[in-house]
């Protein structure tokens, strides 16, 4: 399999200019206001720039190191976003077992079945099995309290962090006529039109924001970033359609999807995140916050992107 | 002041190991709230909830700090194995106490702990005794207030860890991914001239009450 084929290579030097002219621009708006003048901001942007530096090594690793590598990427990033979660959720002792379960059984489970490529399991698993036995396993423990609450919200977890998560690395699996032994560019861009589509976001209302779409939930989330951020990442969609096996015009449509579908995931995790009373699930991406704050668009666009295209390409 | 003892490569690796899963399973941050990790001789007191307490405090420190701060354990639980004796002396380089002791013969019991504090070096210990449920402290036992007592220069620091109950709870094998935090509070006042021992106890249970969110 050739993965280093000129589109990639193409693809990946796009991504690494862009991350160099931000890193140039972080690095002048830092000496700019530097000493009595330091602003939270500019500190924020850049740990987030350095932050986008390691996430995009990372991701060219796995690539490198092949399907494996990207499939053992996804379940470790899936590891890390429920534990995030689970950590949220006030769970019981009663839970511990079912927990367990959770995260040293069904999570890996999940992710061999998409690497060994098994579509008709690695769709029914999560829902079907793992949506049955959770009630189960926490019945028999034998604690009644708030009993529906604390099985929806490990369901919940499960369902956000591992199964819509692993669609991701599941595009590996698609058999596209004509695209064969080059899938992984369809995961690129997929991850790249929802992560830019998240910055164009906040950059247009950092810019422009007035009026919050949902005042109560998000204030940052404004009617001016969102159709800013939306209509430029659609026409980078377009402008990657070369990438992809779809035309130009199905390119926009798919990076559309996926960037309504990534608002819709951002506002979900937000009122997730609103309800608890905490700004970011956790600290282990600096200047992001957590795990599941970085991917919670990609969480909501991956399985409908898998879906539209194993529906109209396969 | 004697040389450090030398540890081996291998209970190096071991405790990195142990360290690194650790922070795999509860990406333990340590925040500093109240002092700064520094070399001094303090007794490091903890809510007591998971068998991980005392790793998940060591895995916090600094590594150059590690060397010289001995977790306190149970010596009917951890000098039951050989590999247990082997992580208790070796990795962890810890000072095991003798728990039933607690009668007439109490000055022995405190001895080894005794022993590191006379050698300017650090303790961390569970004044409970032994793990609750996570939810309320428990009475403390009066161990730290007797070292303290004889060693009025030593630093008596509260360690408030969180969630480490959900981790690996009492009475549970299976360990589940947690995000935990240790909170290291301000050093207690010293003892005063007339405080009782009583006093001292609640005093120092009220530093560690004041930690939690």
């Amino acid at each position: 399999m050739s993965i280093w084929d000129s589109e990639i290579a193409l693809l990946l030097s796009g991504v690494f200019s862009i991350l160099v002219v931000a890193s140039i621009i972080g690095g002048i708006l830092a000496y700019r206001y530097s000493g009595e003048k330091s602003n939270p901001t500019i500190d924020n942007l850049n740990a987030r720039i350095r932050a986008w530096w390691l996430m995009c090594i990372v991701c060219v690793l796995a690539v490198v190191i092949g399907n494996i590598g990207v499939v053992i990427l996804f379940a470790l990033i899936s590891f890390f976003a429920l534990r995030e979660f689970i950590t949220l959720a006030p769970t019981r002792r009663s839970d511990h077992e079912a927990l367990f379960w959770c995260f040293f059984i069904f999570l890996p489970l999940q992710y061999v079945l998409v690497g060994i490529q098994w579509y008709g399991m690695f769709s029914i698993f999560v829902p079907v099995f793992v949506f049955l036995f959770l009630p189960t396993r926490i019945a028999i423990a034998g604690d009644t309290y708030h009993f529906l609450e604390r099985t929806a919200k490990i369901q919940w977890g499960m369902l956000v962090t591992v199964f819509c998560l692993s669609h991701v690395p599941a595009l590996l699996m698609l058999d596209i006529k004509g695209y064969e032994g080059e899938n992984v560019k369809l995961l690129l861009f997929l991850i790249v039109v929802t992560q830019l589509s998240d910055v164009l976001q906040y950059v247009f209302g950092k810019l422009f924001g007035k009026r919050p779409i949902v005042p109560k939930l998000s204030p940052n989330k404004t009617i001016e970033g969102f159709l800013g951020g939306i209509l430029s990442s659609v026409l980078i969609g377009i402008c990657l359609y070369w990438v992809t096996p779809f035309n130009w015009w199905v390119a926009g449509l798919m990076s559309l999807a996926i960037t309504l579908m990534g608002f819709v995931g951002g506002l979900c995790m937000s009122a997730i995140k609103r309800d608890s009373g905490i700004k970011d699930f956790g600290a282990i991406i600096e200047g992001h916050g957590g795990m599941l704050d970085r991917i919670d668009s990609l969480c909501f666009a991956a399985p409908i992107f898998f879906h539209f295209t194993r529906y109209f390409y396969t | 002041m004697e040389k450090p003892q030398r540890i081996s490569l291998l209970a190096k690796g071991m405790g990195m190991l142990l360290s690194f899963t650790c922070r795999l399973l509860t990406g333990v941050r340590t925040r500093w709230v109240g002092c700064q990790p520094t070399i001094t001789s303090r007794i490091y007191y903890a809510n007591h909830s998971s068998h991980l307490d005392g790793l998940v405090i060591w895995a916090g420190l600094p590594p150059l700090m590690r060397h010289a701060v001995h977790p306190v354990a149970a010596k009917d639980y951890w000098d039951k194995t050989p590999f247990r004796r082997y992580l208790v002396n070796k990795v962890f380089r810890a000072v095991l106490i003798d728990r039933k002791g607690d009668g007439p013969a109490k000055e022995n019991v405190l001895e080894p702990l005794e022993a590191i504090l006379a050698k300017s070096e650090s303790l961390i210990l569970f004044p409970e005794g032994t793990r609750g449920d996570g939810e309320e402290l428990s009475h403390f036992k009066s161990g730290i207030y007797h070292l303290s007592k004889k060693y009025p220069n030593v630093e008596v620091v509260p360690v408030y860890l969180e969630n480490l109950n959900r981790v690996l709870p009492k009475g549970s094998k299976l360990v589940v991914p947690i995000i935990c935090s240790a909170v290291v509070g301000q050093p207690l006042a010293p003892l005063a001239e007339e405080e009782s021992k009583a006093e001292f106890l609640q005093r120092a249970k009220l530093a560690l009450e004041e930690l939690m969110p």
